[in-house]
């Protein structure tokens, strides 16, 4: 059974304990909306951070699977094999 | 030269596009600041709550990458605190999610832990707990007007809200939609626009649809409210059954600010701006203007305000402590702060060069919470 990393961007680790990745276990592939899921258990702020209370990604939360963003990918349905490396990274956005 | 004791302290906290600010003062003239809080975050809102024997601050905080959440401070700012799963969020099966919270409004004195607050999309939430979790307004957000209420300039909010003494009549105002009015402590709600012009629609006197900016309410007449309008300065006596224009006397009747006093009838403030098409201080000579007769008769004030000022004055840039006098806070979206401990007669600057000035709120609070208390001669 391998690990899934979820990496957080800094701002994000206060959230999280300070810890700027999280491992979760994985014994097959898991959606993105599923491990975000299982964060929100043990980290209901950083949780909220990242989705609205609909469950969707707010729009300048960008998350990686592999190098590739989600979006452009099956969205919160992309599936994520067990060691395989999710980045979360804030847009660019604002001013 | 000898200091007078003193038991009581301001608080002025400064909500900006970037950040929040908190300013304290002995005198309501000097004044010392401390933030960035939330920096890079914008504070569209924030309620300050002196009732249970503590001064709780909370703000709407909103990140344009994070989104938006709601925090409390019960230490002037030195820690907060935020509901793990977030204070306001809309139930399962509304399919809606929160985008900006543009009010905290504590309730009355006797009503400990009521905490209202109005957001974006376009709804009114209430809270027991002081402010920790607040609930959706049923009666509102399924009112059948809602698929016909729009969006503003600045986004679909509901930004007003006031509550009588005794609880039953609740008038919120929102951009656009206009006033709306419950006789029921906010289960159900009917639209109270007559008189108030929505000059940009087809017919420019609908039920409802008007851009009202922002109302207040009298200090002691029961039933009496003012608003500033989207073009239009007007007064109720009845409750909101009907609006009668008072912005004569006033240099535009354009603007976003309405404030009353804390105690005495009849008074109450705006700033005005020029016009929908020139939102900037008419000649851009910024200034205060105040009623003392419910609008009858203005006065200009803007001793202490410069003069050569190009930005607006947003809604909710702009308050009243309860002290005596009252203090009257305002900024501007150029970043500057004004506070007059007179009522508005003599205005100096607390701060300049922030960010925009999106929220001001002013408390009197004990001066044991404020470092720096006057030594008694």
């Amino acid at each position: 059974m391998a690990d899934i990393s979820v990496v957080l961007p800094s701002i994000l680790q206060p959230l999280a304990g300070g810890q700027s990745i999280l491992t979760t276990p994985a014994d097959g592939a898991v959606t993105v909306g599923i491990l975000l899921d299982s964060l929100a258990g043990d980290y209901p702020v950083l949780a909220r951070r990242l989705r609205d209370e609909t469950g969707a990604l707010r729009r300048y939360v960008n998350i990686y699977v592999n190098g590739d963003e989600v979006r452009r990918l099956r969205g919160l349905e992309t599936e994520v094999a067990a060691g395989q490396e999710v980045v979360i990274i804030q847009s660019v956005a604002g001013g | 030269m000898g200091c007078m004791a003193t038991e009581e302290s301001y608080v002025l906290a400064i909500g900006t596009k970037k950040g929040l600010w908190l300013a304290t003062s002995h005198d309501r003239q000097a004044w010392s600041m401390s933030g960035p809080h939330f920096l890079m975050s914008e504070v569209p809102s924030i309620g300050i709550d002196t009732r249970n024997g503590r001064t709780r601050i909370m703000v709407g905080v909103r990140s344009e990458h994070w989104g938006p959440t709601v925090a409390h401070s019960d230490d002037l700012g030195a820690t907060w605190t935020e509901p793990e799963q977030g204070a306001i969020k809309f139930p399962e099966g509304t399919d809606a999610a929160v985008e900006r919270i543009w009010q905290i409004y504590p309730d009355a004195e006797d009503r400990p832990g009521v905490v209202w607050a109005g957001a974006e999309p376009i709804s009114v939430w209430k809270s027991t707990d002081g402010g920790e979790h607040f609930e959706l307004n049923r009666g509102l957000w399924d009112h059948p007007h809602r698929s016909e209420w729009g969006a503003g300039y600045g986004g679909a909010a509901a930004h007003s809200i006031v509550v009588n003494p005794s609880g039953e009549n609740v008038h919120v105002a929102m951009s656009t939609g206009g006033v709306y009015r419950s006789l029921d402590g906010g289960t159900s709600w009917e639209p109270r626009n007559r008189g108030i012009s929505a000059y940009f629609m087809p017919d420019p006197n609908p039920e409802f649809g008007q851009c009202v900016h922002k109302i207040a309410a009298d200090a002691a007449v029961e039933g009496r409210l003012y608003a500033q309008n989207h073009h239009g300065v007007y007064r109720t006596d009845d409750n909101g059954e009907t609006w009668e224009s008072i912005a004569e006397g006033l240099p535009a009747d354009f603007g976003f600010v309405m404030l009353t006093h804390p105690r005495r009838a009849g008074t109450a403030w705006v700033v005005p701006l020029k016009a929908d098409g020139e939102r900037i201080p008419p000649d851009a000579k910024l200034a205060v203007h105040r009623t003392d007769d419910a609008g009858k008769t203005w006065k200009r004030l803007d001793s202490g305000l410069p003069q050569g000022e190009y930005n607006a004055v947003l809604r909710d840039a702009a308050s009243v402590d309860s002290a005596e006098p009252a203090g009257v806070y305002f900024g501007t979206r150029g970043g500057s702060v004004y506070a007059s401990p007179d009522e508005g007669e003599h205005f100096t600057e607390v701060a300049s060069h922030l960010p925009d000035v999106l929220c001001v709120r002013a408390a009197v609070v004990s001066a044991a919470l404020v470092p720096g208390a006057p030594v008694p001669a």
